[in-house]
């Protein structure tokens, strides 16, 4: 399967990402250039981390008009695979490919340091391979991950089960004490409705691989092959 | 020239840790009776070309598509005349 990796000026992780995808997974990844219009028929997407146009106006909030943006917005809503993480889900939720927004950490510091998730729903094409409430690890680096949005939109989140990941203690459990951003319901990621886009905060592309310390990640990766594997 | 002089800032109950961080320092400069500190952005648009009302218009287009988030976000703007 082939993963294209977009990348914005500013991006940090975009290599990060393409060694996960390419060297540990062992699929073929390209890199998608933002102000391109081809996706090179990549099977499945990845924002990646960073700081895209500096972070200025807000987090994701200039990307999200980058050229090769548009393709991206109709990949997603044809089904395709897109994956935002940390600034790339800041980019998704600006993008209105999914809801909500992530605003400065109630910290007011760069929180950069692991955190447990838990997996709250495995069915989804990016947490197939992980079992239903199993807790991650992964780290976190990041200044605007408090996600927010209005209580209704929250509601629908939590009932449609689309918070896909939470931030939890060395017990599994939600605690305001653990949650690192301040974000609602203590959420590290989420999906769209259809399931086919997730954006999260943590870093699974930094957690593939023993030698690092964390291999937490990996089975993200593992999961959209598999999914994608089943249903191509 | 006319310009259109935007203030950008989190809508009502949304907790905002810079505007917290800045009420703590007051307080601790001795500044008195603040109850509550809020920081929001200042952005100047300049255009040099167009009368008040289609400045009016291009600030609303620009608020709406980019310089704000709705979800997050409340804005208000000002068109004033500077002489060039």
């Amino acid at each position: 399967m082939k993963f294209g990796i977009v990348v914005f000026p500013g991006a940090n992780c975009d290599h990060d990402a393409y060694h996960a995808v390419k060297h540990v997974l062992g699929e073929s990844a390209v890199y998608l250039w933002h102000k391109e219009h081809d996706l090179q028929g990549v099977d499945a997407i990845i924002l990646p981390g960073g700081f895209s146009y500096g972070d200025y106006l807000r987090s994701g909030a200039i990307a999200r008009f980058s050229p090769l943006m548009n393709e991206v917005i109709s990949f997603a809503n044809d089904g395709g695979l897109v994956l935002g993480i940390c600034n790339g889900f800041q980019v998704l939720t600006e993008a209105g490919l999914l809801p909500g927004a992530l605003i400065p950490n109630v910290s007011t510091k760069f929180e950069c340091k692991t955190v447990r998730l838990r997996v709250e729903n495995t069915d989804t094409p990016y947490t197939g391979q992980y079992e239903e409430q199993q807790v991650l690890q992964m780290p976190i680096a990041h200044g605007e991950g408090r996600f927010y949005t209005d209580p209704e939109t929250l509601g629908l989140l939590e009932d449609e089960n689309q918070v896909i990941f939470r931030y939890v203690d060395s017990a599994g459990e939600a605690t305001m004490a653990i949650n690192p951003n301040g974000s609602l319901n203590n959420i590290a990621g989420i999906c769209n409705k259809e399931r086919n886009v997730l954006g999260m905060m943590p870093h699974p592309e930094r957690a593939c691989e023993a030698v690092l310390g964390m291999a937490d990640g990996l089975g993200l990766f593992e999961s959209i092959r598999e999914y994608f594997t089943v249903s191509a | 020239m006319v310009k259109a002089l935007v203030t950008v800032h989190y809508k009502e109950g949304i907790l905002d840790p810079q505007g917290k961080a800045v009420n703590n320092a007051l307080k601790s400069l001795g500044i008195t009776g603040v109850s509550e500190a809020r920081v929001g952005r200042h952005i100047v648009l300049n255009f040099p070309d167009l009368s008040r009302s289609d400045a009016k218009a291009q600030t609303e287009k620009a608020c709406e598509k980019i310089l704000t988030n709705p979800v997050i976000e409340d804005y208000e703007f000002e068109i004033v005349e500077e002489e060039a």
